[in-house]
């Protein structure tokens, strides 16, 4: 018995691999063909051997709310979903593009605010914004770049187009889960990477440790790099020590580093070794009590004013997350005329400040067919699905815009498009987005396709691993090479 | 190499080490009482005692019988040094080392643990007691095997080896005074006549050390011959002297050592000074006592040079 995959129906989404029943896209065609030959036990086997190397590797994110489990293991959907790469290397284009225009205009935040001044963007952005850092005010990080690795979330939309959701210019996490999906399809799924021109994705490491070399002010053949983590219990703990591993760099913590004279250090069974660069996945608020949380216990006295002189490269650079707002966003496109004076490549989703009178007004009286979203949550919380939320809930979140508009924005419920997911014996469709990740230093970098998140939930828009979803293989496939 | 991750990796051998040890404490003793003659009874809170751990015991039990003091000792999770805990230890010290150990490593591991959790309660009863002791130090040298046939000789392995070694000196001084104990215990008793050959007969036992004693001795198995053999010997692998060598050889390869070097040539110096095989009585437990001090300050040592 073999899946029968005329029955599957994406009902009036865009789907990633149909173009309508039984009539698989281009990228799609002979990925569908083989999975066609397939007997349904051949599937479930390659399902099981799916999920016997995610166990294998210990690909595990953690999952805040299950007690005491901090090992779950990474839900992983062996059907991958592929994008044609003529329209990959647009997209990839505009995402270097706004990357490039962001950190322009984070650099011009922190010195002479032309932007503000010029009017294109309005001040209190900075003025109401949690993640604007004084401390930063002044600094020159290399190259001018503070957003070194940025992970941007892209939706497909009805019409087929990728669009901006948001921009994690903090410590965006995912690439781990991105490389490792890659892993495990390669040996699930051999035969098709003969078949198909797939294109490859593992040159992130090399790149990222290159990026963060280009960072480091000692100008030495072999500058020390580390990757800073807050520790097991965070979510993303698995990638840190990931990358780290990849890298050949050191996976330390808060407490293995010290400041003297400015310079950071880490302690090994040498005594004291200088450290170049860092790679903190750690927020600003906790890198150094001596200016930010006092109480914290996950960063370094010291680090601002090792970072502050240049005795330390840091990416991201704290207060880059001053970018990373959601009233940000809805500036986005004006950003990118401003610095570069290009039309924007990828559009934005169409979004509602409910700062502004008027943008307001409409998000009140329209709730129940928006999204509603904090400025500065990332992870999914706190953002209010009007179309699947009860009237109570509704009122609630009516109740805290007006408290608080600076702090919310609107955009349409989206139409996310669908892919074919295993769930049990049969197909069946749900939502997913993709988030690439940009490198930007000297030089700038877009990881090929990204990681796909999937709501495993039917019906479900929520993809946030942190949230219970899962994760596909992401295929950008050039169609034009061998079809 | 990072300090943190040498402190994890000498810790990751430390706890494995305990987790054998106290798996094999635990089988000689219930192998002792069954030898020694009626109307001797040792009692099995010694263990206890052994491992200064009366604190602990008494918040959460009330008799101090072979139940209790076995389940203390394998499946509490709140005993600190009990074989689950250790195990939890274990796993979580190389959860964030693994780059540092073989690959499997951390696979055995978790296959001990998921083990001792399944089958910790039989230990509760005599009868499945021998064969959950058993597997708990089988799959302890499972890993060490593992770590002997794969690991690269790095500064991780001697660190592995310091933990390993400490450890193993300390639990044997607890395994020499546990025979003393049932010495002094069994003294007065008149039914105890042969107890004492049969009490050092386990000790050796509990070491795996019988066999080459007697290679070694030539001789009937002798309280003073087999605390100077525990104590001196320097080819055995589990006697102090043995271990304190390894200790000296590993700690010599790491950076910075002279002052652990220094130290630990001085206590090779002074160790076996005073001792007195004549009485293994109060006067030996005594000694042991202060073998115990001595190895916890040697640890300080390596702390303070390499995990600061």
């Amino acid at each position: 018995m073999t899946i029968n995959w005329s029955d599957y129906s994406p009902a009036d989404f865009y789907d990633e691999l149909f173009s309508s029943p039984g009539n698989p896209r281009k990228p799609a065609r002979r990925l569908i063909s083989y999975l066609k030959s397939l007997r349904q036990d051949e599937i479930e086997q390659r399902r099981q051997a799916a999920e016997a190397t995610i166990r294998e590797l210990g690909v595990t994110f953690t999952v805040y709310t299950e007690e005491g489990n901090i090992d779950r293991a990474w839900p992983f959907d062996i059907i991958p979903r592929t994008i044609a790469k003529k329209q990959w290397d647009k997209t990839a284009a505009g995402l270097k593009q706004r990357l490039q225009a962001l950190n322009l205009f984070i650099d011009d935040l922190y010195h002479e605010q032309k932007i503000l001044k010029d009017g294109v963007v309005p001040d209190y952005i900075i003025k109401q914004s949690k993640n604007f850092r004084p401390e930063c005010v002044g600094v020159s990080p290399p190259f001018g770049v503070w957003a070194h690795i940025c992970g941007t979330d892209l939706v497909r939309d009805k019409d087929g187009e990728f669009y901006v959701l948001e921009d994690n210019l903090r410590v965006p996490s995912g690439v781990a889960y991105m490389l490792e999906n890659r892993a495990i399809t390669k040996r699930v799924l051999p035969d098709l990477f003969e078949k198909v021109h797939i294109e490859p994705v593992n040159d992130y490491c090399e790149r990222l440790f290159d990026m963060l070399i280009s960072l480091s002010p000692r100008k030495i053949k072999q500058p020390v790099v580390v990757v800073l983590t807050p520790g097991i219990y965070n979510s993303a703990y698995f990638e840190h020590a990931f990358l780290a591993q990849q890298m050949g760099a050191e996976l330390v913590e808060g407490s293995d580093l010290v400041v003297q004279d400015d310079c950071v250090y880490m302690k090994t069974v040498a005594g004291l070794e200088r450290v170049d660069v860092i790679y903190r996945r750690i927020d600003d608020m906790f890198l150094d009590p001596e200016v930010f949380h006092p109480d914290s216990v996950l960063g370094v006295p010291g680090l601002m004013r090792a970072w502050r002189k240049g005795n330390v490269g840091m990416a991201n650079a704290p207060g880059a997350g001053v970018a990373d707002d959601k009233v940000v966003y809805a500036y986005v496109p004006d950003i990118i005329r401003y610095y570069l004076d290009q039309d924007p490549i990828v559009p934005n989703v169409e979004t509602y400040l409910c700062f502004d009178d008027k943008q307001r007004e409409y998000v009140l009286a329209n709730l129940d067919k928006l999204v509603v979203k904090p400025a500065n949550e990332s992870g999914g919380y706190g953002m209010l699905i009007g179309p699947h939320a009860s009237k109570k809930e509704r009122a609630e979140f009516a109740e805290l815009i007006k408290a608080n508009p600076r702090n919310y924005i609107a955009q349409p419920t989206l139409s996310l498009s669908t892919a074919p997911t295993l769930i049990g014996n049969h197909l069946e469709p749900r939502h997913l987005d993709l988030r690439p990740f940009i490198l930007q230093s000297s030089d700038i970098y877009v990881t090929t396709g990204g990681l796909t998140r999937v709501a495993m939930r039917k019906g479900s828009l929520v993809v946030n691993s942190s949230q219970g979803g899962g994760s596909k293989d992401t295929w950008v496939v050039d169609t034009e090479v061998n079809y | 190499m990072l300090s943190k991750v040498a402190e994890r990796v000498y810790w990751t051998a430390r706890y494995i080490e305990r987790v054998e040890n106290t798996a094999r404490l635990v089988a000689v003793y219930t192998n002792l009482l069954l030898d020694l003659p009626k109307g001797v009874n040792l009692g099995w809170y010694n263990l206890v005692r052994l491992s200064c751990l009366e604190d602990s015991f008494m918040e959460r039990y009330k008799v101090q019988d072979e139940r209790n003091v076995v389940k203390f000792l394998l499946a509490d999770e709140s005993n600190p040094v009990s074989v689950v805990t250790s195990l939890n230890m274990v796993r979580e010290n190389v959860r964030t080392t693994r780059d540092v150990v073989p690959a499997d490593t951390w696979e055995m591991i978790n296959e001990l643990s998921i083990f001792v959790s399944e089958n910790s309660a039989k230990a509760l009863n005599r009868g499945q007691r021998h064969d959950c002791l058993e597997g708990i130090i089988r799959g302890c040298q499972r890993i060490n095997g593992l770590l002997y046939g794969t690991m690269t000789h790095d500064e991780a392995w001697d660190f592995l080896r310091l933990g390993r070694n400490l450890e193993r000196a300390d639990m044997t001084t607890r395994l020499l005074d546990a025979g003393c104990v049932a010495i002094v215990q069994t003294e007065a008793n008149e039914a105890a006549v042969n107890a004492r050959q049969i009490i050092w007969g386990n000790v050796l036992r509990s070491l795996g050390g019988e066999q080459s004693y007697r290679r070694k001795l030539r001789a009937a198995v002798q309280g003073a011959d087999v605390a100077q053999y525990l104590l001196e010997d320097p080819q055995f692998p589990r006697t102090i002297a043995h271990c304190l060598n390894a200790i000296a050889d590993s700690a010599a390869k790491l950076p910075r050592c002279e002052p652990v070097s220094k130290y630990i040539k001085a206590l090779q110096g002074r160790i076996f000074k005073g001792v007195d095989y004549s009485d293994l009585g109060e006067s030996t437990r005594e000694y042991l006592n202060q073998l115990q001090v001595e190895l916890g300050q040697l640890h300080a040592v390596f702390a303070k040079q390499w995990f600061n």
